[in-house]
């Protein structure tokens, strides 16, 4: 082995052992750590542990909030039912109406059409009794005038 | 004669039955029956166990209430299976295998009801750094532990639920590696895995190298 060989091994294992102390170094202070949070838990738990309970007061703000909560959901849940019954109902009047409305319109139209019918016939007859009475047609009148005029000279 | 031995027969009988009642009811007070037992068995595991399953929920948690509620579920639920522990492994490996699933199940639950108000009873770290080891004496060792514990607690609430049950039951609860694989249902291997990691994140946190 020549002298700088030597060197390097020497830096080599003098370095390891800075790492190795530093590690070790580490490691106690991960321990202490370690340690010191076991304690501060136990410290922690023990005094919480025997602490007075407050169960009572938390049940009831709770008890409270939930109902709260539910008188809140049960008026929203009837809200809704309600609303949407009142629009069926609503739509179901609304459809009603519309068909009555339908319906006498078209019993209008028939009344109408029949009474149309009844004039209009009433108004044929009347014109061809008219027509079946007269004694001249229009156009000879003037000449059917004239023939009464001269029967009377 | 006769009349004699029946009134001497008739007593007797009626002394026998006297006695043997008087038995059965001595029997009944000095003999315990198995619920009886079973009962005292288990208020004493609750003795027992109980502030060890309230210490671990509370480092888990950081929320006292929180804490309580959950151990006593943990109890109530031990209580109902109790007749079904066959004893396989310790009564504190299965109590705490019951605190972890119910804190899972607690935190799952939290998650679910996300429209419900988070807000929760859990004290931050600095409050939770408040509570000292009793040895240290002087101010500067006093204000150093509270330094480390607030790193320990800094790192715990950087790890994931695993690593940090994990790493709570070894290290505050101080139990072996096979208990912690019993307790978390999980094999030594990923236990040794978990703790590893949690135990990496404290080292950086304090200030060291992976």
């Amino acid at each position: 082995m020549s002298g700088t060989e030597e060197q390097d091994d020497k830096m080599d294992r003098s370095t390891d052992n800075v790492d190795q102390r530093a590690a070790g170094a580490e490691d106690v202070e991960l321990d202490e750590a370690i340690k010191s949070f076991k304690q501060s838990v136990d410290a922690w738990s023990d005094a919480a542990y025997g602490r007075p309970r407050t169960v009572e007061q938390t049940v009831r703000r709770r008890s409270w909030r939930l109902a709260v909560g539910w008188a809140l959901g049960c008026v929203l849940v009837a809200g809704s039912v309600s609303g949407g019954l009142f629009e069926r109902q609503h739509q179901i009047e609304l459809k009603q109406r519309a068909n009555r409305e339908r319906a006498a319109e078209q019993q209008k139209q028939v009344q109408q059409q029949q009474a149309r019918a009844q004039v209009t016939d009433e108004d044929l007859l009347s014109d061809v009794d008219s027509d079946v009475s007269r004694q001249v047609p229009s156009a000879m009148e003037p000449l059917a005038q004239m023939m009464s005029v001269d029967e009377t000279k | 004669m006769r009349i004699l031995d029946g009134a001497v027969n008739s007593g007797a009988v009626r002394a026998s039955t006297w006695v043997m009642a008087a038995g059965t009811a001595l029997k009944a007070i000095m003999m315990p029956t198995a619920e009886d037992i079973a009962a005292e068995e288990f208020s004493r595991v609750v003795e027992r166990h109980r502030p060890q399953i309230f210490r671990f929920l509370l480092s888990s948690t950081r929320d006292v209430d929180l804490a309580e509620t959950l151990t006593q579920e943990c109890f109530l639920k031990a209580h109902r299976n109790w007749s079904g522990f066959r004893g396989d492994s310790s009564a504190m490996t299965w109590l705490m295998r019951i605190a972890i699933n119910l804190q899972k199940d607690h935190w799952r639950n939290r998650r679910m009801q996300f429209w419900r108000t988070t807000r929760t009873n859990a004290v931050d770290l600095d409050e939770a750094s408040e509570w000292l080891p009793s040895g240290e004496s002087s101010i500067e060792q006093q204000l150093l532990a509270r330094e480390r514990v607030k790193q320990v607690w800094t790192a715990v609430k950087g790890l994931s639920e695993r690593q940090r049950t994990v790493f709570l039951l070894r290290y505050v609860e101080e139990q072996e590696l096979s208990e912690i694989a019993a307790a978390t249902g999980l094999s030594e291997g990923t236990v040794k895995a978990h703790l590893s990691r949690a135990v990496g994140r404290v080292r950086l946190e304090l200030g060291g190298k992976r």
